[in-house]
């Protein structure tokens, strides 16, 4: 043992090396079969990318920490699919640069939080959470209520992600800002929007609040679309693992 | 550190690189400063020519003076001296959050203002993980890595002024992250939130720290590279690998401080726990380990009790840690065989865990009596035994049917504390103790009273701590779960929220109590460092044997 040792402890570049081999084994036999192995991802029928208004809710999203409290990611485990509903899909975080499962439930999952709460009660939620639920730990974020969105870069991040695979098209990009101003108003002309990102986007004024597209309009449209977009009335797991 | 005036010339090429550095990071900062897209970048471009100034000021005054100071012969122990400084004042800037936070989820009415976003959980709490995990504890890595490589070497610190780069581009790198987190500036990635620009800086100031460090061990004059340093080796060199490969992202644009991270969904989660596992594996595991291999046996004047025991727990160590990620991800829609793997892996993990805790007690032998006398000791002892006691509990909970209950409850948080409190802040505080007088050339620390103050208001402040997340996560977990006989859900969500209210506030007790115990070693450092302790007299030698080592 001290012999064969020695190498290691006398040459450094040796023991660099042997490091560098040891620690890589591991990862590579995990990781990288994932990018290669064509059922880790089951194609799901329903699944798009983020329209420009969600985009930047989920931006929002990150920005806040939300990731930090809430999961997106619903075990399939008897009293999880009960109170949450139907297990997550690898499909449906597909488009999601990082992902946002979460690894902590301060708060309770949002991966299907979509249509189950009425905007206004986002509104007055996000705005004090205990106006709602008492017994709630949730920060308030009433600082950006009336805050209007930043929507300069909105295409800027929409390239960022065509880079990375997500399928925007030049046309969507080119019409981000149109498509965005829509989905917040619903006297405007969506017919661009639906043609871009489906039938089933909702046109709402999230934030009650006609004037301006503000980041309540983003963040409660994201939360609106979360989990909604798989109809899993007419799904049926290909997948092994999702035959669970 | 004696500076006499008959100081050899040294080599400038050093201290000219980082004045080139300098002064790229000047001319960069401004043009990001002038076509920043988003305020947060432009505040961040103004810090970033802050520091490229005064950087370029200091490099100024160096080469005026005729190349860096430091007498070739002796060790560069200034570079640590201000490591020991940073690691205390992050600790407490870390902990001091962690209270805040602790106190906002126990009292939300109080401790939350709803005008300011950035005092916000969501935006408090990546300062408080990464200033404990990054900026405390890996300004006590850059201390005594710096600290051992040279004693094991017997060779001054490689580079001339690149430890000292090191120390400030990651002192910088620090302030970037946290102030980026208050302002909103988030990868979203747990424990990897920093954004892309800091990330870049981050790698640069890496390389160099691996370069000093190899350096370091290329000039030893020791035949043998000691276990430490493989320790802290393997720690440096992972660490890089996992950053950068977690960390690819694109930015938006060239001076926008958004990018988005090139994985997505499954592949993203794998890899993301791959890196957050590791974190925990070679930041906060392998490399505080090197400190056991070199403060333990060196306070209990005792070789380190199996040689062969350290060859099979450094390199079984890991191989293994690398596997165990998907722990992480258990019932998620990652693969099942990724789980089962992650799973396994974690199980076989408690064997080196254990072999490397038992390799640190047992160094006690023939000691055991210092227990007792030494305060020092017993903190690093201490340890060792939560690090036991945290690498048992880990493997049983990557079981899959535990971790149906405990993940995503206050259990993990409780399981992270005992490692993070026990382990990494216990063997930090008993390093530092060993180092300040012997880096600031006293006897003893001032007082050995107040070490035993800190040891065991410390250790109440873990208990209260751990206990009450076990019995809050095991509890919400249960009562998540829970069916009444006619087959319903027997608890809404926020009703688990309102049932653990009691233990966040033993909570924040707990942690209020271990930062208690950073501010009275603060002072017990600062008197010692003004040199207020007390000679070391004979009675003291039989009272407390390791001081009069101490002082060398």
């Amino acid at each position: 043992m001290k012999l064969s040792h020695g190498i290691f402890e006398r040459h450094s570049l040796i023991l660099l090396i042997g490091i560098v081999i040891v620690v890589s084994i591991g990862g590579l036999v995990e990781i990288a079969p994932l990018f290669f192995i064509e059922n880790t991802i089951e194609k799901v029928e329903g699944m798009r990318p983020y329209t420009p208004l969600e985009l930047a809710g989920r931006d929002i999203y990150i920005r806040e920490g939300c990731y930090l409290c809430h999961s997106q990611m619903i075990r399939p485990l008897k009293d999880e699919v009960e109170r949450y509903g139907h297990y997550s899909l690898a499909a449906e975080s597909m488009y999601d640069h990082p992902f946002q499962w979460g690894s902590k439930r301060l708060g309770p999952d949002l991966a299907r939080v979509g249509g189950k709460y009425s905007d206004s009660w986002h509104k007055d939620h996000l705005i004090n959470p205990r106006s709602v639920v008492p017994e709630s730990i949730m920060p308030p974020y009433a600082f950006m209520a009336d805050r209007p969105l930043d929507t300069h870069n909105i295409g800027a991040k929409m390239k960022a992600l065509k880079v990375e695979g997500v399928p925007y098209t030049d046309e969507m990009i080119a019409d981000a800002q149109e498509d965005l101003a829509a989905q917040a108003d619903p006297t405007a002309d969506g017919r661009k929007l639906k043609a871009h990102y489906g039938d089933k986007v909702i046109r709402r004024d999230f934030d009650g609040n006609p004037d301006k597209v503000t980041e309540y309009d983003a963040l409660i449209a994201y939360l609106q679309m979360l989990g909604t977009l798989v109809d899993f009335s007419k799904y049926h797991p290909e997948r092994g693992d999702n035959n669970r | 550190m004696s500076t006499t005036a008959t100081l050899p010339k040294r080599g400038r090429g050093d201290v000219i690189a980082v004045l080139a550095l300098s002064i790229i990071g000047m001319v960069w900062s401004l043009f990001a400063a002038a076509f920043a897209d988003d305020a947060p970048f432009r505040i961040h471009a103004y810090v970033i020519l802050g520091a490229s100034i005064l950087s370029s000021i200091a490099c100024v005054g160096i080469l005026g003076d005729g190349g860096a100071k430091g007498r070739a012969d002796r060790y560069s122990d200034d570079v640590i001296r201000a490591g020991v400084y940073a690691s205390l004042f992050w600790g407490v800037v870390g902990m001091l959050v962690g209270v805040i936070i602790a106190c906002q989820l126990a009292w939300p009415s109080l401790f939350y203002f709803p005008g300011e976003g950035w005092l916000n959980f969501g935006r408090l709490r990546p300062v408080h993980t990464s200033g404990v995990v990054f900026a405390f504890g890996g300004n006590v890595l850059l201390a005594t890595s710096f600290y051992v490589v040279q004693r094991t070497c017997r060779a001054r610190l490689f580079g001339g002024v690149a430890p000292w780069f090191v120390f400030w581009g990651y002192q910088l790198f620090i302030v970037l992250a946290a102030s980026g987190y208050v302002m909103g500036v988030t990868q979203g990635k747990e424990y990897a939130e920093p954004e892309w620009y800091s990330d870049l800086w981050l790698t640069i100031v890496w390389v160099m720290y691996l370069v000093v460090f190899l350096g370091t061990i290329w000039k030893r004059k020791e035949p043998h590279i000691y276990v430490a340093n493989w320790f802290y080796l393997a720690f440096i060199v992972t660490i890089a690998v996992l950053h950068i490969t977690n960390n690819l992202a694109v930015p938006i644009g060239p001076f926008s401080s958004k990018s988005y991270d090139v994985f997505a969904g499954v592949q993203d989660a794998l890899t993301q726990w791959w890196y957050g596992h590791n974190a925990v594996g070679f930041f906060l595991t392998a490399a505080f380990l090197a400190i056991m291999y070199y403060f333990v046996p060196k306070r209990a004047e005792r070789p380190v009790y199996s040689y062969r025991l350290s060859i099979v727990h450094f390199w079984a160590l890991i191989f293994i840690y690398i596997w165990a990620g998907p722990h992480h991800l258990h019932y998620t829609a990652l693969p099942q065989w990724a789980q089962t793997l992650g799973m396994t892996f974690s199980i076989m993990l408690w064997m080196p865990s254990w072999g490397g805790m038992i390799n640190g007690l047992m160094t006690l032998s023939g000691a055991w009596d210092k227990l007792r006398t030494d305060p020092v000791l017993r903190m690093l002892f201490a340890a060792i035994g939560f690090y036991g006691m945290a690498t048992f509990e880990g493997p049983v909970m990557s079981i899959r049917e535990v971790n149906a209950l405990s993940h995503y409850t206050d259990w993990t948080i409780g399981h992270v504390h005992s490692g993070a409190l026990g382990w990494v802040g216990f063997i930090s505080f008993g390093a530092i103790y060993c180092m300040v007088p012997w880096l600031w050339k006293k006897q003893r620390m001032y007082s050995n009273a107040l070490i035993e103050w800190h040891f065991w208001i410390a250790t109440l402040g873990i208990v209260l701590y751990i206990a009450a997340m076990w019995v809050s996560g095991i509890m919400e977990g249960l009562m998540w779960r829970e069916y009444t006989p006619q087959g319903f859900l027997a608890h809404t969500f926020v009703e688990t929220v309102a049932a653990k209210h009691v233990e966040y506030v033993i909570r924040m007790v707990g942690g209020l109590l271990y930062l208690s115990g950073v501010l009275i070693m603060i002072f017990n450092v600062w008197r010692t460092i003004r040199g207020d302790a007390p000679a070391v007299t004979e009675a003291d030698k039989l009272a407390y044997p390791a001081n009069a080592v101490a002082a060398e």
